[in-house]
């Protein structure tokens, strides 16, 4: 076949809303170099015809940032749970098969509902205590470079799901919180003023649902897209909540 | 009772104002198209300035001051500056306290880098997601009060226009829910509209694509002013993408990257033999230019494409790693190929909009009780912005605006409330626009439709400008204007809608595309990012002046008019980074 009129091919897990029976559908897309995968979708928004050349309603995704920062447009492509706008046709094997991530309850098509990631973040108090945003007349305190090193690690995380979505203890019917937001949990407790909130971020993940849901398995840390340690903050958060669980017997 | 403010957009501005509001008392309910922690502010990777002077460089506030009026080429309210790089330092505290994994030095104190059109070292950064940092920061905040029951978040709804007393005065908003695609009415005492720039109108662009502009082209469509809206900023060198032009950092050029293309089948370093002193490192606009003029004047761009070389090979590879390792990353991560061993493909991207809503010194736009901050409004860039210079801007503007909607909500002339009945004829306006938009059968495709518009745009209204082009653009544009008429909608779902959706959104899109073509064609002088090769300099006689543009319900073109704006602390001189800037 000419260069020119390579073809990349798709196979769409669609669904109507959120208790619709899913369907497939197949598209083809005129393949050009540097191809994504939200590219590709949005090819098939200007001109919304299956392989077989039936008219149909552009797929439904989300996205926004288109680099792999903002965590919108994580789908499972291929069986892997990833982000759509970073996923190149050059590296994926055809007919290549995007569904939604299941893990989270289906919206629409490829979007969708992780409301549960941000509510987590309550949970855990995932926020340092200021008194408020005005002048304070005090620099705020130093930080060792490399405590704010794993900071900046661990704050790279885009709330996108991939580890959630990898994680076989997270599904919609149970109530482990998964492993973005526990360390998540552990970046506050890094800063200097956040740790004032230690304790409380430790007897929240001692709860039901918290680390001890965690089986260990390690399969979050392999799909995290930014390359975040997760079990090892896990496993730094376990020894944290023995000790807090000893001090707390002690106060009782 | 308590008082509620609404606000439109949770970018650093919306979240930095919604923060004010909630420590003075107030209610926010706050409208996103996204979870709030998704927006563009994130996308920012250089840093933010605020003068810390904590490298020995005798930096001053003053210098950060004339730095951006020098900068934005005298076009921008001085006074607002003046108070921006005040609060700069101030702000950066605060974001330190909050947690913002800053990059620091050996010594622990927050480090700083260059940046462009600054001789100090002023950036503050956080590796290489200075934007991610600094929006999740103030999300963090946003949550705690959200846990206290002050913010009510609206995500995944879209503001579709201000809703309007019988005195004038905004009252109120109507949104639309994204998934149940329920059209509803809200009141308010004050909104804010924190709603991000309008890179979309231009199709590809460094932004994101819910940066559309379509909320400030609804309230101008509702008497809002608009102002400057023809400063458009060029970045030099983005990846281009047929989905997005991805950013490729002023530091590879700083770094030592070397610009070039094939001219009779050698390599021609052009900006070295252009501009023999500063070669590479031109400014922004300058290199923008050279490389418009490669590609399309004397058409020699790579394949005859519009792209050119950023080559870093020649250099070391572990010297690239050490310095850029994480934006080589983005090539290599949407291109495929390695930058430290195949020269990089680039060219010249919307990347930013200097203009935006008209507002006063306190982020009142002309219609009383609705404000605006952030990149939608004009404040503080004039005719061209300094890098880092933007999410200050963002998250200045919400200190300001969120105090100032509490007082109008206290103390402002607000008139009446809205009345049930008014709220529920503005809904059902909304729901049978909305309606009617999902009946249309026509032949034309929307996004198609927004490419041509994108292509319209990026062919005559970026790097350099031809009035007769200028003219031949507008009437395309109303073209498409017409042509929207004639769109089908395929689906007809009432569920998570986006194809009805996005055609409301690309009518507004098209409308603010007539007013930077318009704007852009009035002015006859080049200043900034706005170039002439006609008007080759500027005019400060006639055109140190701010550009209005208003909506002309009848014809649906802006009527542009000229206003003055506030000089009064530094008189202007020739912007000329040829040479060392002189105060
Ligand atoms: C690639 C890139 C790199 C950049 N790097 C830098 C940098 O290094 N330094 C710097 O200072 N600046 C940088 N900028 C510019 C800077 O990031 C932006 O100007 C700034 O973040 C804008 O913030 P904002 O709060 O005004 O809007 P945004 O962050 O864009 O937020 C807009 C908000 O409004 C919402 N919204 C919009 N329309 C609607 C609607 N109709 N209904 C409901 N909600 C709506 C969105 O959901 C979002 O929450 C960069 C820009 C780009 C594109
Ligand atoms: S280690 Fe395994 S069980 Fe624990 S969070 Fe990660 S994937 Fe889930
Ligand atoms: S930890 Fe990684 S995979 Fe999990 S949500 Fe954050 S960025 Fe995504
Ligand atoms: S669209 Fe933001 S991560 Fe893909």
């Amino acid at each position: 076949m000419a260069e020119t009129k390579k073809k990349v091919h798709f196979i769409i897990e669609r669904q109507d809303g959120p208790n619709s029976q899913p369907y497939t559908e197949e598209f083809e897309v005129d393949y050009r170099p540097a191809l994504n995968v939200v590219a590709s979708l949005m090819e098939i928004q200007k001109n919304p015809v299956t392989k077989d050349g039936k008219k149909t309603t552009a797929v439904v995704w989300e996205c926004n940032c288109l680099e792999k920062v903002c965590g919108a447009c994580m789908m499972v492509i291929n069986g892997k749970a990833q982000q759509a706008c970073a996923a190149l046709i050059d590296h994926l094997e055809q007919p290549i098969r995007l569904t939604a991530a299941r893990t989270f309850p289906v919206v629409r098509d490829l979007m969708i509902d992780r409301s549960v990631m941000f509510e987590s973040l309550k949970k855990i108090h995932g926020w340092v205590d200021v008194d408020g945003t005005w002048e304070v007349h005090n620099d705020a305190p130093r930080q060792n470079p490399k405590t704010a090193t794993i900071a900046y690690e661990i704050s790279r995380c885009m709330t996108c799901g991939c580890c959630m979505d990898a994680c076989p203890n997270v599904n919609q019917s149970s109530e482990f919180i998964g492993p973005a937001p526990m360390a998540q949990a552990h970046l506050f407790n890094l800063h200097p003023i956040g740790e004032y909130q230690k304790e409380e971020r430790l007897d929240a993940l001692m709860e039901k649902g918290g680390l001890a849901s965690c089986g260990n398995s390690q399969n979050c840390v392999q799909a995290c897209p930014k390359e975040i340690k997760l079990t090892e903050y896990i496993a730094k958060l376990n020894r944290d909540t023995n000790k807090q669980a000893l001090r707390n017997l002690f106060n009782k | 009772m308590k008082k509620k403010i609404i606000v439109v957009g949770g970018g650093l501005s919306g979240l930095m104002a919604t923060l004010k509001i909630c420590e003075a008392g107030g209610e926010v309910e706050l409208f996103s198209y996204c979870p709030v922690k998704r927006s563009h502010s994130l996308c920012a990777q250089g840093g933010m300035n605020a003068c810390m002077d904590t490298k020995g460089e005798n930096d001053s506030v003053h210098e950060h001051f004339d730095d951006t009026v020098y900068g934005g080429d005298f076009l921008a309210d001085q006074t607002a500056i003046k108070g921006m790089c005040e609060a700069a330092p101030k702000l950066i505290k605060m974001f330190d306290r909050m947690g913002v994994t800053f990059t620091r030095t050996p010594e622990g104190l927050l480090d700083l880098r260059n940046f462009g059109g600054q001789k100090n070292k002023r950036t503050l950064f956080s590796g290489s997601t200075t934007g991610q940092q600094l929006l999740y920061a103030l999300d963090e905040q946003v949550r705690a009060w959200e846990v206290k029951g002050a913010v009510k978040k609206y995500e995944f709804w879209e503001f579709i226009k201000i809703i309007k007393n019988k005195e004038n005065v905004c009252r109120g908003i109507v949104a639309q829910d994204m998934n149940s695609m329920e059209v509803r009415a809200f009141r308010a005492d004050t909104v804010i509209l924190a709603t991000g720039g309008p890179g979309m109108v231009f199709g590809r662009c460094t932004a994101s694509t819910i940066c559309n502009g379509s909320a400030v082209s609804a309230v101008y469509q509702q008497g809002a002013l608009i102002g400057n809206p023809e400063f458009i900023q060029i970045h030099p060198t983005a990846i281009p993408g047929s989905d997005k032009n991805r950013l490729m950092s002023e530091a590879c050029r700083g770094e030592g990257g070397r610009v070039w293309v094939y001219k009779d089948g050698k390599p021609w370093y052009f900006l070295e033999e252009m501009y023999p002193a500063y070669g590479n490192l031109v400014p922004r606009d300058v290199a923008s230019r050279a490389i418009y003029d490669v590609c399309v004047n004397q058409k020699l761009g790579i394949n005859g494409e519009n792209k050119v070389y950023l080559d870093l090979s020649h250099i070391p590879a572990d010297y690239l790693e050490r310095k850029l390792g994480g934006i080589l990353e983005i090539y290599t991560e949407f291109v495929g190929d390695d930058p430290r061993k195949v020269p990089m493909q680039i060219y010249p991207s919307v990347h930013y909009s200097m203009g935006g809503i008209w507002v006063d010194a306190k982020h009142n736009t002309n219609i009383p009780g609705l404000m605006a901050s952030g990149e939608c409004d004009y404040q503080y860039h004039g005719a061209n912005r300094l890098g880092a210079n933007s999410l200050l801007s963002a998250a200045y503007s919400g200190t300001v605006s969120g105090p100032e909607a509490m007082r109008w909500a206290k103390e402002g002339e607000k008139g009446s409330e809205l009345t049930d009945e008014e709220l529920a004829k503005a809904a059902k306006e909304c729901r049978d626009e909305y309606e009617a938009i999902l009946k249309m059968s026509g032949s034309e495709n929307a996004h198609e439709l927004h490419h041509e518009l994108g292509d319209l745009m990026n062919q005559y209204v970026t790097i350099e400008r031809v009035n007769k082009d200028l003219d031949y653009c507008f009437d395309e544009v109303k073209k498409i204007l017409k042509r929207w008429d004639n769109i089908g909608i395929v689906d007809k779902a009432g569920w998570a809608n986006q194809e009805g959706m996005f055609a409301r959104q690309l009518r507004n899109m098209i409308l603010y595309a007539l007013v930077v073509t318009k704007a852009a064609r009035m002015r006859d002088e080049s200043r900034g990012a706005h170039y002439k090769r006609e008007f080759p300099t500027r005019d400060d006689e006639r055109f140190m002046k701010i550009t209005i543009a208003e909506y002309d319900q009848a014809t649906e073109e802006p009527k542009i008019s000229y206003d003055d704006f506030d000089h009064s602390l530094v008189k202007p001189r020739p912007r000329n980074y040829a040479v060392a800037k002189k105060e």
